[in-house]
């Protein structure tokens, strides 16, 4: 029986691993958490339909069906990858025919944008922080109360050369817009400002979700954006930019602000790069062999790629390219 | 008084904080398509006023959503209410309503 290895259990590693199996191969994961479901875990609900990001994953958890065929190794990390063997941090190397690198992405630190405050002021938080609010039903200020005027922040670490994220992460307008509905649920009275470089609502639904916010929420959208960020004697935050669409510099305090951190390539891809032959992008992101034919291959032979690792993509993207590598993986196998 | 030939410029930062939203609460609250536009610009490229004027639609809806009236209404008096702009919008608002109504709120202004 042959032998696939899959790094990486997010959603992209576990579709992959469950349509490997579906076919009669024998899969082991390789996972550095403890649990499957990677970044997919710590989200509450995905855009643009509200579904719980945990309905997501028990079907992905099902889909896994437990047979003898199916290792799982948590907790550990993957080093140097080749076609037919991956090195664990351990020193244990495992064999295999072939392998599927699904390792994702790391999110940015907002610390290195410094001037927004990330850190240094309580009611600076992350889209990753909200939403782990939101999975605990308690989103509030950092010395209790709710807030009244909330700022949500989009591009942070993202299209901006200053930090070398030239790229764009693709998911944050969608997810900014998403966390404005949200809040107005929650906060109703709040006013909501979303400050944006541009929208880019690439999917089906999203628009119409953008427009939802606009005109059945009121979330209030500023074209420009955040320049500093500094406390005001009433421990609030102020906040400047240039509203381009008037022209006009613009500053406000708020209560709260939202960073949409992006999406930034793993470290580890470097290892990949220097030490697997396998080709990276000035973005950080590996190469795929071709972006319309062979977007799940790697230059190397037998080494496959699924999910973020090549590019940031969404929950649903990240799931197809997990079956098209399987295909992709079979296809391989056959001939050899 | 000696003039010095010196001038203070008034500051030309949106204050949100400052700025009396009430009216602009109050127009949106009576047409939330307004919060719809994308700020594309069809409505002043196709504008008969802002051929000739310097009238900017776009801009003049925007800066009363902030919240700044001055001059808002004047500005809205160029416009001749042809219609051109909402036959354009992509995002389908009734950009000629959303004049009328901004002259009636800022009127007294």
């Amino acid at each position: 029986m042959k032998h696939v290895i899959v790094i990486g259990g997010g959603v992209a590693g576990m579709q992959c691993a469950s349509e490997l199996l579906r076919q009669g191969l024998a899969v082991t994961i390789i996972e550095k958490e403890q649990d499957l479901g990677g970044k997919v875990r710590n989200w509450h609900k995905l855009f643009p339909t509200f579904t719980p990001a945990d309905e997501v994953l028990s079907a992905m958890r099902h889909r896994l069906k437990i047979s003898n065929n199916l290792k799982i190794r948590t907790g550990c990390q993957a080093t140097t990858i080749t076609a037919n063997s991956v090195t664990l941090c351990s020193g244990e190397e495992l064999k295999c025919d072939a392998t599927v690198i699904a390792t994702g992405f790391t999110l940015f630190d907002a610390q290195i944008k410094e001037e927004y405050g990330y850190g240094i002021y309580d009611n600076v938080i992350t889209s990753a922080e909200l939403e782990q609010m939101f999975n605990e039903n308690n989103v509030h200020l950092a010395h209790g109360g709710t807030p009244k005027r909330i700022a949500i922040l989009h591009c942070v670490g993202s299209r901006d050369e200053k930090v070398c994220q030239r790229h764009c992460s693709k998911v944050c307008c969608v997810t900014g817009v998403k966390q404005a509905i949200e809040l107005k649920k929650l906060f109703p009275a709040a006013d909501v400002f979303n400050f944006y470089m541009d929208i880019r609502m690439f999917g089906p639904g999203y628009e119409e979700m953008y427009r939802e916010a606009q005109t059945a929420y009121n979330v209030h959208f500023v074209r420009g954006r955040i320049s500093e960020v500094s406390p005001t004697f009433n421990s609030q935050l102020q906040i400047k930019a240039e509203d381009t669409l008037t022209g006009r510099p613009l500053k406000m305090s708020v209560d709260m602000l939202v960073l949409l951190i992006g999406m930034k390539s793993n470290e580890h891809n470097i290892t990949l790069r220097n030490e697997c032959n396998l080709l990276a992008q000035p973005s950080g992101f590996m190469q795929p062999q071709d972006s319309f034919i062979g977007n799940v291959t790697s230059n190397v032979d037998g080494i496959f790629y699924a999910g973020t690792i090549t590019a940031p993509k969404n929950v649903g993207e990240s799931i197809n390219e997990g079956t098209a590598a399987a295909r992709a993986v079979i296809e391989w196998l056959n001939k050899h | 008084m000696i003039n010095f030939g010196f001038s203070i410029n008034r500051p030309r930062t949106i204050d949100i904080d400052r700025n009396n939203l009430r009216k602009s609460n109050e127009i949106i609250r009576e047409m939330p398509e307004l919060q719809a536009c994308i700020g594309c610009g069809s409505c002043t490229a196709t504008c008969t006023a802002g051929n000739l004027t310097e009238f900017n639609f776009r801009k003049v809806h925007t800066l009363v959503r902030r919240g700044e009236y001055q001059g808002a209404y004047e500005e809205m008096n160029k416009c001749m209410l042809c219609g051109k702009c909402r036959l354009v919008c992509p995002r389908g608002i009734n950009t000629r309503g959303i004049v009328m109504l901004i002259k009636r709120k800022l009127g007294d202004f």
